[in-house]
């Protein structure tokens, strides 16, 4: 063999060539992250201890510690928003979670024209959610909407939705359940689909009915996709804003205000940065904990198990 | 056994049509003159006109927002692909220290609200001179795609077979030749996956664009819709025509990528 | 063509255990040494750690005299052959074979040379455009081999090449193998956990077993001189019997008693195990058939397999619940099962060792 063709030479330690290689690949990414990202929250939550009015400015911006924090817990119209949220959340999560399942079932046995309905399946997922909530707000205008004739045909006495209170939430929940239903459903399918089919059949041999091998196979198994749905969606619903905004803008009044919504308005409406950079981080707390506690529930190794 | 078949064959329709039909009835609506708007509605459409749209574009140069969301989604998810790639490639496939912190930073920087973020962005976009700019919207939009491009890209990455890198190593390739011409070749299906919802979010976004964004003329298509106010009533023929121009472009990838499309949402398990 | 040396290499896996413990072994140049051994055994954690694929935790690695413990795999001018032959699928079977050398700076007209002359060589000349989707796996294999070839390394790393291939493709694929090496005398450490590889083609074999080195000899000797218990009943097919037998002195000489039979050793010496017990192997060719009565124990016949060339008989000697004794026997002898005969032990042929090390007892 003739060494003609000579190696490459070889660096000092490779391991420590490759970590700096990593490094060079890594950090254009994360700095930029940290900066969009990272920094505006640090910079959220110092805001928070300070009093900065841009309406009046006369003021300054003095640090008042926990004083907005403070007022936070006294507001009303707060603890109004967290309501609304909440209520927002349990409906829309247990909805989606239900038309989900059964869209995935339904999916899941479907042999002809899968890829149709998939992408017919897709589309309410893949639009704004401005686009939802004003196709959803259209349906339910009144007095003419699509949605008040179909109930003056069935001959219900229809409130003037976007009027009401109570109402209101109707429009709301459909839109988001019919916007992300998709999504639950698409997730859920993925878990039907990586079930070994010989469990269902054993059990069918076995004698077990379809309810049985539902409940007792099935449902099982995808507990962990039903969690990860579950978390994501609540998570969405926590921080819900376009669809409120777009369809109701919070009312009538402050009626369907959810906790984004209130902080937007406290921020660039009512131009309250120090209270407003409160409320956020309140938000963010929130979001944050859920997702820490939801993760060491579900074990995290449901996430980061793939990665080392 | 059969009848049973058709049972969930009914139920599936049925939701389908559930999904659909708040669609139909949004683009029938927009081809339906004003008047005839909140008349008695049918399910066949009784005449059909162009004016709402004519009126968008002739009138409200709709053409603008249209550009300013593909410039702002398409430069984001460029950014946030080619990013996320190098990033992802090293926590997927490099060895060094402080990849599980990165990937948990990662993930738990994609849980922010964004509400939380929106007052120091715009302070900070101000005082640089860059609210109402396309800068001013991709950067904060990075926020999101980042973190999103890195999870997405660096699951696929790991799926790759790993032993056609290590052959390349052992037969001389550095890194970076690896990365170009054994990793990307092979994870191009996962590259154009994470491209495509990266858009999609970009496209979607409200929430920053209603924020950073001052006037019509560098408005994106959600919040030109959303913002749609008529001179005295709300011109819902034309916002719905609006709507449906928001969503060709959606409808348009979905159809060509539905697989690739779910293939995405399920290997991450993407945020809704 | 440089040898390969490991120092006392060792590699911990993650939590804490051993994939590699302490071992020390050369490759000369120009041999083909095996590593031989079951899966878990360590062989390709070796290979790998001789590739630059992994780093050892403790211990050197030299190649051709220098220590490259620290290098990438890029720069050990190395060619591996990967179990999956790793084909890049996108790539050509030319560029497969071309990858390697661009990295050396050759000219365009020393590549295309060097990648025709390989691929003759292996017979794939036909399939140069083609993509390995395209191939079989007795081609792809050939690619896999081509890809190291061309790059005329300091060595070739082998970790299992015939492992994916249908039987009869792998004896013919083997024979070509030793004749390739034969003819072009390359340095090469070849992994497998088949002991007839290991027999057919290895200039030394070296055997592991849970990380650590158990034997490194030539294949002759590995056979005919087990170092230990493991060797002994991994080498080989079918595997040696063995036994636990006491040894006691009388006045004819020196006996082994297990509960089975009694031989006496004759004028064959066994040095005495200082615990009174030692084990003690016979390959089953050494163990010969007699009618019964006539040998050193007695039997029955349990299972007859009549391979074409060979006959091996399972005989149930030593009571219920022992394992049968395999005795390897010509092909055309007649019998049949629940037949009793007697086996004859050759005390010339006995492999004695160690009751509880296992190492042999010289």
């Amino acid at each position: 063999m003739s060494p003609a063709s000579a190696p490459p030479p070889a660096p000092a330690s490779w391991r420590r060539h490759e970590a700096r290689l990593a490094w060079a690949f890594v950090l254009p990414a994360l700095g930029l992250v940290a900066t969009v990202a990272v920094f505006p929250i640090a910079w959220t939550v110092w805001e928070s201890l300070h009093l900065h009015d841009l309406r009046m400015p006369w003021l300054g911006r003095p640090f008042v510690g926990v004083a907005n924090y403070v007022e936070a817990a006294g507001d009303r119209r707060l603890w109004s928003a967290v309501g609304h949220t909440g209520l927002f959340a349990v409906l829309t999560v247990s909805l989606e979670l239900t038309g989900g399942l059964v869209l995935a079932l339904g999916l899941d046995r479907l042999r002809r024209a899968a890829g149709l309905v998939r992408t017919a399946v897709l589309l309410p997922w893949a639009l704004p959610t401005v686009v939802a909530a004003l196709i959803w707000r259209f349906i339910f205008e009144s007095p003419a909407g699509l949605a008040t004739a179909m109930a003056t045909r069935a001959g219900l006495e229809a409130p003037t939705w976007f009027a009401d209170a109570v109402a209101a939430w109707v429009p709301l929940v459909l839109a988001d359940v019919w916007k992300t239903t998709p999504f639950v459903a698409i997730l859920l399918l993925a878990g039907l689909q990586a079930i070994d089919p010989a469990l269902s059949e054993a059990a069918a041999v076995d004698g077990a009915g379809p309810w049985r091998r539902f409940t007792g196979i099935t449902l099982p198994l995808l507990r962990p996709a039903l969690l990860v749905a579950c978390l994501f969606r609540t998570l969405d619903a926590l921080r819900v804003f376009d669809l409120v905004y777009v369809m109701t803008g919070g009312g009538p009044g402050t009626a369907t205000e959810p906790i984004a919504l209130y902080t937007f308005s406290t921020l660039l409406q009512n131009l309250r940065f120090g209270f407003g950079a409160a409320l956020s981080v309140l938000v963010f707390v929130a979001a944050f904990g859920l997702a820490s506690l939801a993760i060491r529930v579900m074990g995290g190794d449901a996430f980061l198990e793939r990665r080392s | 056994m059969r009848r049973r078949a058709w049972g969930w064959t009914a139920v599936t329709a049925a939701l389908v049509a559930a999904l659909l039909g708040p669609l139909y009835w949004a683009v029938l609506s927009s081809l339906t003159p004003e008047p005839r708007l909140f008349a008695a509605p049918g399910l066949v459409p009784r005449a059909l006109v162009l004016t709402h749209y004519r009126a968008l574009f002739e009138d409200h140069d709709f053409w603008v927002p249209v550009a300013n969301s593909l410039i702002v989604a398409g430069t984001t998810t460029v950014v946030s692909v080619v990013l996320g790639a190098l990033c992802a490639y090293a926590t997927a496939r490099l060895r060094f220290r402080g990849k599980a912190p990165i990937l948990a930073f990662v993930l738990a920087v994609s849980m922010f609200p964004q509400i939380a973020i929106v007052s120091p962005l715009y302070m900070v976009l101000r005082a640089a001179g860059l609210l109402n700019t396309y800068p001013g919207l991709v950067l904060p939009y990075l926020s999101f795609a980042m973190p999103l491009t890195i999870w997405l890209l660096d699951g696929y990455f790991r799926q790759l077979p790993l032993d056609l890198e290590e052959a390349a190593l052992v037969d001389g390739a550095g890194r970076l030749r690896t990365l170009k011409e054994i990793v990307l070749p092979l994870a191009w299906p996962g590259l154009a996956t994470t491209a495509i919802l990266t858009f999609l979010y970009s496209w979607n976004e409200f929430l920053f664009a209603l924020s950073f964004t001052l006037g019509p003329e560098r408005y994106t298509v959600p919040v030109a819709i959303a913002l749609f106010r008529g001179q005295y009533q709300v011109p819902w023929g034309q916002i719905l025509a609006g709507a449906v121009v928001a969503t060709v472009p959606v409808a348009a990838v979905v159809m060509v990528a539905q697989r690739r499309i779910t293939a995405g949402l399920t290997s991450g398990a993407v945020k809704g | 063509m440089a040898a390969i040396e490991l120092r006392r290499v060792t590699k911990a896996f993650a939590n804490g255990g051993l994939a590699v413990e302490e071992v020390t072994l050369d490759v000369a140049d120009g041999e083909l040494l095996v590593i031989l051994g079951p899966s878990g055994s360590g062989k390709s954690t070796v290979l790998r750690l001789m590739a630059g694929l992994e780093e050892p935790t403790a211990g050197q690695i030299l190649i051709g005299g220098r220590d490259v413990t620290g290098d990438p795999p890029q720069s050990r001018d190395l060619a591996m052959v990967f179990q999956s032959y790793a084909l890049y699928p996108h790539k050509t079977v030319r560029e497969n074979l071309e990858f390697g050398l661009r990295m050396r700076r050759l000219d365009a007209a020393q590549v295309v040379a060097r990648v025709d002359r390989t691929a003759s060589l292996l017979g794939i000349d036909t399939l140069l455009d083609r993509k390995p989707a395209q191939l079989s796996g007795g081609q792809r294999q050939r690619v896999a081999l081509g890809r190291a070839l061309v790059r005329e390394p300091q060595a070739f790393l082998l970790d299992e090449p015939l492992s994916n291939l249908d039987p009869v493709l792998r004896v013919s694929t083997r024979a070509e193998l030793g004749l390739l090496h034969q003819r072009l005398r390359t340095t090469t450490v070849y992994v497998t956990h088949d002991q007839e590889e290991a027999m057919t083609l290895g200039t030394r074999i070296a055997v592991m077993r849970d990380g650590r080195l158990e034997q490194l000899a030539p294949p002759l000797e590995v056979f005919r001189r087990p170092a230990n218990v493991f060797v002994a009943r991994f080498v080989g097919s079918p595997a040696m019997n063995v036994w636990r037998c006491a040894w006691t002195q009388t006045a004819d000489g020196m006996r082994l008693v297990s509960p089975a039979f009694a031989l006496a050793a004759g004028t064959v010496a066994i040095p005495q195990p200082p615990s009174g017990q030692l084990d003690v192997g016979i390959r089953p060719h050494d163990v010969e058939l007699t009618p019964a009565g006539a040998g050193d124990v007695d039997g029955v016949v349990e299972v007859v397999e009549r391979l074409g060339s060979a006959t091996i008989v399972h005989v149930q000697a030593g009571g219920p619940g022992a394992e049968l004794v395999r005795a390897a026997i010509a092909a055309d002898v007649p019998i049949a099962a629940r037949e009793r005969v007697g086996l004859r032990l050759r005390p010339d042929r006995l492999h004695c060792f160690d009751d509880r090390t296992g190492q042999r007892l010289s």
